[in-house]
This record gives structure tokens, C-alpha cells and sequence, in this order.
């Protein structure tokens, strides 16, 4: 049988090959959910817009703010006003030219459409108006340091007035944007293709005349079709691919840290389930952070390719406090702490998992550690649906779980640990706490903003509602045909200036 | 016939309302919110709050069946709401694809199975017989994804001679989505492939005992003959309406190769489905598979009517 | 491929025949013997697992992490560095329990709804048969999956799921095993002097029903084990550090290129014991079966 497939297979081969240097193909971790960046939430969407809709700003490899639809911008000097020049010249895909008006619109639907998920991002916002036709000024409530950063991704995304209008809440199906490329079709977890768009203003700027986006969730088979030939490039390659990658012959890989963390979620307050020893004694909790030796899980699972951490920013970040660096393991102080504290028998305790390969194994790591240091950790592997509707319900002593991270401190850290926080399922509070994280949402001032941060962190770290345990890295792997690959930390792919040689 | 027919109808009609119901019932069991499964990470109250409301989860449960139910009498079955997409706009995308795997996988499957179930009647007793029936066996015992793994490993990764997956549909290349296609539909087809041969081999061998092979073979026409023209003609009534109730299980047999090989057919959907609490999509394919599987009863009954010239008779 | 039943499982079995006959048909029958020597074999690995001198098969060593076959480790390591020779053995347990637990759901809840069904006909064998149709018409592994995802991932569940799932198979083939025998003069007869209906169920209606649920159950079996794999492969069955087939399948999937043996051994495990039970089946349905081929 498997000669016979061999022949037709190589039958088949010469005509595979003739598919122009033209289109791009990107293999995708998941499929994206609705194209539409108001009502999107996956972080694949996110690949996908990179290239179909552009955003007021954007980022650089730095994470400095850098002009996209907006040419320049300049605070009011009591940080409530905002006001940016647009760029000339652009247009949306369906030839609404965009400007002032379209900003104002765009705004006004983040704000106020009822499926809209990009509502807490601009709860600053007081209102937006035109100030002439490519000028727009932004009127806050109160000064917001994190704003700018909103607007450098799905809240500044600027879709076509015109076909918002049209489509209302089914603007995902036939998404207008004023990106590099324009919308082609979609079939669903099979592939998302878009369309070089030739009025683009900088349309020079990008090589390929098709991008093709294809959903493939098993990274060993997103690898195996990188190699194949089938992709041109490929997303989150599997960190214990990364050596395998770099040997293989005509791969080219690049990598960067990303924004975001993994780590145990643990309740402290959400109900009923928070009254045990973990969730009551924050002794247990550093006695756990201390169990962990976060550089020996990082080479077990990820053959070292990931960032050990214990911030929600990775320790080369310039957020990252210095003063609390990553413990180093051990044992016996973890074992003082628990006798300390009155459980000189050790204790027990449930963390609730994803049922998915890469974090079993993360959890299964731990649960080895701590066991040593008398934690013993019963694991419940849930489904993710599942394990999000507990940890909300507070159905859950500890929770591994992580955040794909934000550009700016605040979207790392805020919403998790203050009182009011939107996804606090630790449900952790401390009024200084509260006092400081609202205070490094205000100024504009990095160093100032830092000296909230790592004071917050200080109480933070005694306290361990989230016990952070590593940063993932992005990793791209791609035909080495191809030229002018930048790695963002955001883990998107900018198409801007690459090409592929034939 | 038309009378037959019509009474296989109507008893059919309230296992599809049952089938229905235990669908429905399975789903609001099922522990998790779809919406906060759809909001992931990001998790807005507010928009949780409009959501519930929007697509009627607040309703009592009963209420909320026969709004379904109303949907699906004027032909419309929700809305995924995972992408904002009419199911039946989904499934309409999906069947195509997994009809095609289907329908490759059956020829695999009609390929080896039925000569092999011939062959080994034919010789019954003998090596080859055992032979046969060994291997078909083992094509019955072996597990489809790890069949499928096993030939990722070699065919894509160690010789990289096939894509280890991929769909390219047929209207675009169809020379690619064949070959695409190969591995998964060999998977799929190998249980089929034992299962006909062992249909194969148990008709014939009751057929090649009756009286009329042995009176052609008293009347000293070719073996080859024999077999072939007299003995395999009737063997075949009960393999082809075997065939057609295979099909409908062949779809359901999907759902693991589909997942193996990422294809985007309506196994992978309504897995992702479940895992995502995307009610409406897997209440939607449940349904349709189902209401597949007993047409597909109905038209092997019917066939095997129409070859049966004594039921015909009656 | 549960649902179409072979030819020969659907004729009825008639008055019964003596035993050591069928013993006697079932020992020449050489596949049989082996697809019994195969389950034995494996029903031996699993009970022996304690007391055999393998390594502790949730014991982790970071120092040897999927380590390619050697002395130490006969099978290799899998992720965490732990013994897959071990985790093998232990495996086992997990596989055939669930293929017989299952089974077990499937016929304590199925055959007594098919003599029901079959039996009194009427009104309680439309519901009853309606129902059948409905979950046979339901695609097995979907059902086996909504169900196991509504209990929750976990061994005990996953059997849960798939003998309910498989329930139906079992009430069909009582029903029309019980409808054959009740047509038989013999239950007219004995209807006629007046014997109570539940000693005719169990002295003349049960005993009929039990050779072809029987084979069916054995067939059975090898289904559910490839079920329970299944499961366990899409992270919805025995969870870790546990090991079961399944989901050390699930988990080798994403180490092809570096560590082929992971995949390799749980398959060729879960494959033979299927094999054997497939063979133990087609061997028991020979020997019961009335026809001489």
C-alpha cells in the first residue's frame, strides 16, 4: 500500500511545486474567532489584523510607541487631553478615506456597541472629536499613562465607518479595515486569506500578494508542513522543537520573549473554597514559590528556551524590580516556613489544570518539587472552558493559568490584584495595593511609574496571589528564503519590508 | 415499496424529536459557560451580562429547546457563537470536505476489502484465507490516530513524501486535495476495509454452497466464472447495503482522523465545538449527522429491497 | 464500527446444546486460543504490575528526559523522564478496566432494557426502542465525548461515558434475541401451564439471550478499550501522573521527531490487547454458533 502511495506521491510532487513565490503562508496555532476587532478576543485575531487593519499607533521591537495612522500626538499638560495628527492619503479597503470622522466613529463603536469587548480598554475616554479633517483630540476623565497603549492594538483599530455601518454586529464576516491587505475569504479552521490592497500608502513596503493564514493546532504538524514546504512560516513552534529547528536544513528561526506569563492563580478570597491552608496563609504560598526551582522546569519542559520568572514581567524587562529576583530552590527554608506557620506534617492541596499536554507537564514538574518540600499537590485536570468558569465561580484552590500580556505594566498586573480588578479570581485585596496600581495608571512618567510598581510588588510578593512561574518565548520558524523577519515581543508578525526570494 | 417506505418515514420521525431532545439535554449539562469559554482571557461582565441575554441563555431550558426547535422547522439553526456564523452556513462548508474523505476512504475500503473477502472464501481453509483474515483483524484492532500518527511520523516527517496535513478543496486543485487526502482517508479506511471483508467473505461463502453455483459448476462453466458472474452477483445484496450503512458511520468516524490530520471537515468542528461549549454548532451537526445516519438506514433497507427479488415479490 | 452486528451474532440461538461441545469447538479454534493467550497475557502484566522489578512508573528524573531506549530504560523515557516499560505495565490496568467496567455499564443497563423491550412489547418497547435508535443514531466517539466532557476528564468517567454510549448496542440485541425465543413453542408451552413470568424470563428467556451477548460483549470490549484510548488521547480520560495509552499517546504526539518510541509502544500495546479480544470474540461466536460453516 505505501509503495503505491510513494508513486502518486511523486506523481504529484512536480505539480505541487509550481505555486508562485507571490503568497505568503503562515500556519497558525488556532483558528481566529470573528474578525472583528471590537468584538475579537483570540490572540491569533490579533496575527491576523496585523495585516488587515492598521491601528492609530503601534509598537516598536522596544515597545516604544511609534506613529501607524497617526502621524503625531501630544498630551495637554494635565495629561486629559490627547491629540493626534492623521496620517493623508489613507484609505480603507472599501475607499472610505479615512480621517478625523472615521477616528470619532471608530471610538464611539469600541465605547458603545453592546457586543463591544474593547470597553474597559477606553473607560478614560470621555469623548473624541474632529478636530479638523485629520486632526482629533481625545478629552479624558482622568489622566491614563496606559492609553496610548490601548490604541497600539484592537481599541486603535480602524475599521471602515462605511462597512460598520452596513454590517453592524456581522462586520466580522467581511471585515474593512485600512491594513496592507485586504480581506479575501475564510473558511473556517481551515484558513484566512487576504488580498495584497494596492491603495495602501505604503503599499511598497509589502512583497506578497496573498497572505494566507492557516489554522494548524498541532504544532509537530505545523513544523512537519514548514519542512514539507507547505508553509512559509510558521508560529509558537514548540520550544522542544527549537534545537531541531536550527539544525533542520533551509529553516530559519527567531525568537523573543513575549509580554505575557504562566503561573498559579491562587484563591484567597473567592468564596468558600479560598479557607484553606493555601488560600489563608501566605507563609504556605511563599513556601510553595520556594519549593519551585523555576530554571530546572524550564529546561525539563522547554529545554531552556523559555524565561523563568517570578514578576509578571520578565526579568529583562525594564518594569522588571530588581530587588525581588527569581528565588533560587530551596527545600529545607520551604519546609521551616510550612512548620512555622503549623503544618509541620506538610499540607495538601488541589491546583486545577488545563488538560493540554505542555501544562500537564508543567503541573507534573511542580508536583514533584513541592512533594519534597511536604506541598502535595493533587492535580484536576479540567477542560479550559471548564477551569475559566471555576476559577471565575471560585470553585478552585489554585489555578494554573496565564496572560498572553499587554504592552503597558498596567494590563499585566492591575486588573489581577486590585479589589475592583476585572479578572481578580484570587479575589486578592490590599487597599495600598489598590492605592499604588491606581496611581501608576495616571502619570506619564516612567520613572515614577516604576517606583509604584515595585513598591506594590514588595507587598505583592509577601502576599503570592499569583505565583509566577515563567515567561513563554515566541518562536517563528520560517523558510530561510525569507528576508526582513522582525521578532516583536507582542508575538505578531509584521509583514513590512520582508520578502522571500524565489 | 412506496408503502414500506413511508412507514420507515414515520417511525423515523420521532427518533429524530428524540435526538433532538438528548442533544439538547446533553449540552446544558455540559459544566462551563459558553460565554465566558468565548470570552477567554479577557472577561468583561458587562458584555458577559449582554451576551447571556442576546443568545437566550438566561431562558428556562425548556424555553430555550423550543426556540431551537423553531429555528430548526424554518431551517435555521443558530448561530455559532463562536465566529458569528450561521451553522448551517458552517456545514455547509464542512460536509464537502468530510463527504470527500468519506467517499475516499469507501473506495479504499471497497478496494481492499471485497477482493480480499472473495479471495479468502474462495480458499477457504487455506493460508491465504488466514492469512486475510489475520490482517483484516488487525485492521479492525489497530487505532485509527495512532494509525494516523504512525504514518506522520514516517510518510511526512522521516520520507516527507505527503503533507502531514492540509485541505486543499477539490474545486481548486484537485490533483493537491487528493493527494492531501491520501493518508487520512487510508486511516479511515482500514476498519472499513475488515469490516467488508469479513461481510465479504460470509456472503460468499454462503452463496458458493447453494444449489444453483454448483448447478453452473455441474454444468462445467469456468471457476472464474462461476465466482465472479454467479456467486459474487448475489453475494453482493447484503455488502451493498452494508456499504450504505457504513457510510453513515464512516462520518462519524471522522472525528479522530479529522482531528489528527487537521482537516477541516465536521468531525474537527464539533469537537472544537464541544471543547469551546459552541452549543448551536454542536447541537446543529449532531442533528444532521443523525438525521444522515437513518436516511442512510432508510436507503440500505430500500436497496436491499429492490435487490432482493423475493422480498420484491411479497 | 459497534453498530452493524455480523451475520452471525443476529440469528438466534436455539435450545441449548452441550457444554463441552462448544468448549471443545472453541479450544480447536486456533485464533481463538491465541487472541486468549494475548488477553491473558495482558490481564497478567496488569495484576502483576506491583510486584513486578520495574521502576516506579510516576517516579520523574529530570536528568533522563525522553531518553532514547538503553539498559536502564528497555522502552526509553517519555517527557518527564519516566520509565515507559513502567508505564506500560501499569497502563494496562487502566485499558482493561475500561474496556471491562464499560462493558459491564453497557450490559447490566442494556439487557434488562431489551428483555423488557422484548418481552412486553407494546408501549414499553416503542419507548424503549425509539430511544435505541435515537442513541444509535448519535455518532458513538461524539457521544462518548459530550458525555465525558459533561462528567469531567477522568478514568472513572470516561467508563461512564462510553458504557453508556455503548448501552443501546446491548438492548438491541436483547430485544431481538428476546422476540425469536418468545415466539419458540417451548415459552408457549410453558406460558400455557401457567408458570410466572419471571421464571420464565430467567429459565427459558435468559439463558437464550446469553451466548450472543456474550460474544457481543467481547467484541465489545475491544471497542471500548480503543474508546477509552481515544478519550484519553483527547486529554478527556485517565489523567496524569497516571499512565494510561491514551494519553501517553496524547502526549508523544508532540515529541514525533524527538522521541518516536513514546508513540510507538502505547499503540502496539493498545493494538495487540484489541487484537486479542477481537480474536477471543470471533473465536466465541464460532464455537456458539449453531451453523456448522
Amino acid at each position: 500500500m505505501i509503495a503505491r502511495t510513494t508513486m502518486i506521491a511523486a506523481l504529484l510532487a512536480t505539480t505541487a511545486m509550481a505555486a508562485g513565490a507571490q503568497e505568503l503562508r503562515i500556519g497558525l496555532q488556532d483558528d481566529a474567532d470573528v474578525l472583528d476587532p471590537d468584538q475579537s478576543r483570540t490572540f491569533v485575531g490579533r496575527i491576523v489584523y496585523t495585516s488587515l487593519c492598521d491601528k492609530l499607533v503601534d509598537i516598536s521591537p522596544q515597545l516604544d510607541i511609534v506613529p501607524q495612522l497617526a502621524t503625531d500626538w501630544s498630551w495637554s499638560e494635565d495629561g486629559i487631553e490627547l491629540t493626534m495628527q492623521l496620517r493623508e492619503g489613507a484609505t480603507f479597503h472599501d475607499g472610505t478615506p479615512f480621517n478625523a470622522e472615521a477616528v470619532v466613529a471608530n471610538i464611539d463603536r469600541s465605547q458603545n456597541l453592546e457586543e463591544s469587548r474593547r470597553k474597559s480598554e477606553l473607560t478614560s475616554v470621555a469623548s473624541v472629536e474632529a478636530v479638523d479633517e485629520h486632526t482629533v483630540r481625545f478629552t479624558l476623565t482622568q489622566p491614563d499613562a496606559t492609553l496610548l497603549s490601548q490604541l497600539a492594538d484592537r481599541a486603535g483599530m480602524m475599521i471602515s465607518p462605511t462597512a460598520a455601518e452596513e454590517m453592524g454586529v456581522d462586520f466580522g464576516n467581511n471585515p474593512v479595515c485600512s491594513g496592507p491587505y485586504q480581506f479575501g475569504e475564510r473558511v473556517q479552521q481551515d484558513r484566512i486569506v487576504l488580498n495584497k490592497f494596492d491603495d495602501y500608502w505604503n503599499a511598497d513596503a509589502y512583497a506578497f500578494e496573498t497572505v494566507t493564514f492557516l489554522p494548524i493546532p498541532d504544532t509537530t504538524v505545523r513544523f512537519a508542513n514548514l519542512r514539507s514546504g507547505d508553509l512559509d512560516m510558521v508560529e509558537r513552534l514548540a520550544a522542544t522543537d527549537l534545537a531541531a529547528a536550527r539544525e533542520a536544513e533551509g529553516v530559519e528561526v527567531a525568537t523573543a520573549t513575549s509580554l505575557g506569563y504562566q503561573g498559579m492563580t491562587i484563591n484567597v478570597g473567592n468564596g468558600e473554597r479560598a479557607a484553606n491552608p493555601l488560600g489563608e496563609n501566605a507563609a504556605v504560598r511563599r513556601a510553595l514559590s520556594m519549593a519551585i526551582d523555576r530554571n530546572a522546569l524550564n529546561q525539563v519542559v522547554f529545554e531552556g528556551a523559555f524565561a523563568p520568572g517570578n514578576q509578571p514581567f520578565p526579568p529583562d524587562s525594564p518594569w522588571y524590580d530588581q530587588d525581588h529576583p527569581i528565588p533560587e530552590r530551596d527545600v529545607e527554608a520551604a519546609r521551616a516556613l510550612l512548620e512555622e506557620a503549623g503544618f509541620s506534617d506538610g499540607v495538601t492541596i488541589e491546583v486545577q489544570v488545563a488538560n493540554n499536554p505542555v501544562q500537564m507537564q508543567v503541573m507534573q514538574v511542580i508536583q514533584a518539587m513541592t512533594a519534597e518540600a511536604g506541598i502535595n499537590i493533587e492535580l484536576q485536570a479540567k477542560e479550559f472552558a471548564t477551569l475559566l468558569a471555576d476559577q471565575t465561580a471560585g470553585a478552585y484552590q489554585a489555578s494554573q493559568v496565564g496572560w498572553s500580556g499587554r504592552v503597558d505594566p498596567d494590563g499585566n498586573l492591575h486588573q489581577f490584584v486590585t479589589t475592583e480588578g476585572g479578572i481578580n479570581d484570587s479575589k486578592f485585596s490590599d487597599p495600598e495595593v489598590d492605592r499604588l496600581l491606581d496611581e501608576a495608571r495616571v502619570s506619564n512618567d516612567q520613572a515614577t511609574r516604576k517606583e509604584s510598581y515595585d513598591a506594590a510588588r514588595d507587598i505583592l510578593n509577601e502576599e503570592l496571589p499569583i505565583v509566577y512561574l515563567y515567561h513563554p518565548v515566541w518562536i517563528w520558524a520560517y523558510d530561510d528564503a525569507i528576508d526582513g523577519f522582525t521578532a516583536y515581543p507582542d508575538g505578531m508578525i509584521r509583514l513590512e519590508g520582508v520578502t522571500m526570494s524565489e | 415499496m412506496l408503502q414500506f417506505l413511508a412507514r420507515r418515514i414515520l417511525i423515523a420521525i420521532p427518533t429524530v424529536i428524540l435526538i433532538s431532545v438528548f442533544v439538547f439535554a446533553l449540552q446544558k449539562l455540559l459544566p462551563g459557560d459558553p460565554v465566558l469559554a468565548m470570552a477567554g482571557e479577557e472577561r468583561d461582565p458587562e458584555v458577559i451580562a449582554y451576551l447571556r441575554e442576546k443568545y437566550r441563555l438566561n431562558d428556562p431550558v425548556p424555553v430555550q429547546y423550543l426556540t431551537w426547535i423553531r429555528g430548526v422547522l424554518t431551517g435555521d439553526l443558530g448561530m455559532s457563537l463562536r465566529t458569528n456564523q450561521p451553522v448551517l452556513v458552517l456545514i455547509g462548508q464542512k460536509l464537502p470536505v468530510t463527504i470527500q474523505l468519506a467517499v475516499m476512504a469507501m473506495i479504499f475500503a471497497l478496494v481492499i476489502g471485497i477482493p480480499a473477502g472473495i479471495l479468502s472464501a474462495v480458499k477457504k481453509g487455506t493460508v491465504t484465507d488466514y492469512a486475510a483474515n489475520v490482517v483484516a483483524l488487525s485492521g479492525l484492532s489497530v487505532p485509527n490516530f495512532w494509525l494516523g500518527i504512525m504514518l506522520i511520523l514516517l510518510v511526512s516527517v522521516r520520507w516527507q513524501l505527503l503533507p502531514a496535513s492540509g485541505y486543499v478543496p477539490l474545486s481548486e486543485d484537485p490533483v493537491r486535495s487528493i493527494e492531501t487526502m491520501l493518508m487520512p482517508a487510508f486511516v479511515l479506511g482500514t476498519a472499513l476495509a475488515a469490516t467488508l471483508m469479513r461481510h465479504t467473505r460470509s456472503a460468499m461463502l454462503g452463496v458458493l454452497t447453494s444449489d444453483y453455483v454448483r448447478t453452473a459448476r455441474a454444468k462445467g462453466l469456468a471457476e472464474r466464472k462461476v465466482i465472479l458472474k454467479h456467486a459474487l452477483r448475489n453475494a453482493l445484496t447484503p455488502i451493498v447495503t452494508l456499504t450504505a450503512l457504513l457510510f453513515g458511520e464512516l462520518i462519524a468516524g471522522a472525528v479522530l482522523t479529522e482531528q489528527i490530520f487537521t482537516i477541516p471537515g465536521f468531525g474537527k468542528l464539533v469537537v472544537d465545538a464541544v471543547f469551546n461549549r459552541d452549543y448551536a454548532v454542536v447541537q446543529g451537526i449532531v442533528l444532521c449527522t443523525a438525521v444522515g445516519f437513518i436516511v442512510m438506514n432508510i436507503i440500505a433497507d430500500a436497496l436491499y429491497f429492490v435487490l432482493n427479488p423475493r422480498l420484491r415479490k411479497q | 464500527m459497534a453498530h452493524v452486528s455480523d451475520p452471525a451474532t443476529a440469528d438466534p440461538v436455539l435450545s441449548a446444546k452441550p457444554e463441552n461441545r462448544v468448549w471443545k469447538k472453541f479450544r480447536s479454534h486456533r485464533s481463538a486460543m491465541l487472541g486468549g493467550a494475548i488477553v491473558t497475557f495482558f490481564v497478567l502484566g496488569a495484576l502483576l504490575a506491583p510486584v513486578l522489578p520495574i521502576a516506579d512508573p510516576i517516579a520523574t528524573d529530570w536528568g533522563a528526559v525522553r531518553q532514547a531506549p538503553s539498559a536502564a530504560h528497555p522502552l526509553g523515557t517519555d517527557e518527564i523522564g519516566r520509565d515507559v516499560l513502567s508505564r506500560l505495565i501499569w497502563g494496562a490496568q487502566a485499558s482493561l478496566l475500561a474496556g471491562v467496567v464499560s462493558v459491564v455499564i453497557a450490559v447490566a443497563a442494556g439487557v434488562p432494557l431489551g428483555i423488557l423491550a422484548g418481552y412486553f412489547g407494546g408501549w414499553t418497547d416503542a419507548v424503549i426502542s425509539r430511544c435505541t435508535e435515537a442513541l444509535l443514531a448519535a455518532p458513538f466517539l461524539i457521544l462518548a465525548i459530550a458525555l465525558a466532557a459533561f462528567l469531567g476528564p477522568s478514568l472513572t468517567n470516561a467508563m461512564i461515558a462510553i458504557g453508556l454510549s455503548a448501552t443501546p448496542i446491548f438492548i438491541r440485541l436483547t430485544r431481538g434475541q428476546v422476540i425469536s425465543v418468545k415466539a419458540e413453542d417451548y415459552v408457549d408451552g410453558a406460558r400455557a401451564i401457567g408458570l410466572s413470568t419471571p421464571r420464565i424470563l430467567t429459565r427459558y428467556i435468559f439463558p437464550n439471550v446469553l451466548p450472543p451477548v456474550l460474544v457481543q460483549a467481547t467484541l465489545t470490549i475491544a471497542t471500548a478499550i480503543i474508546a477509552e484510548a481515544s478519550l484519553s488521547f483527547l486529554g478527556l480520560g485517565q489523567q496524569p501522573p497516571a499512565p494510561s495509552w491514551g494519553s501517553m499517546l496524547n502526549v508523544a504526539k508532540n515529541f514525533l521527531g524527538q522521541a518516536p518510541w513514546m508513540a510507538l509502544w502505547p499503540g502496539i500495546a493498545i493494538f495487540l490487547v484489541v487484537l486479542g479480544f477481537n480474536l477471543l470474540g470471533d473465536g466465541l461466536r464460532d464455537a456458539l454458533d449453531p451453523r456448522e460453516h
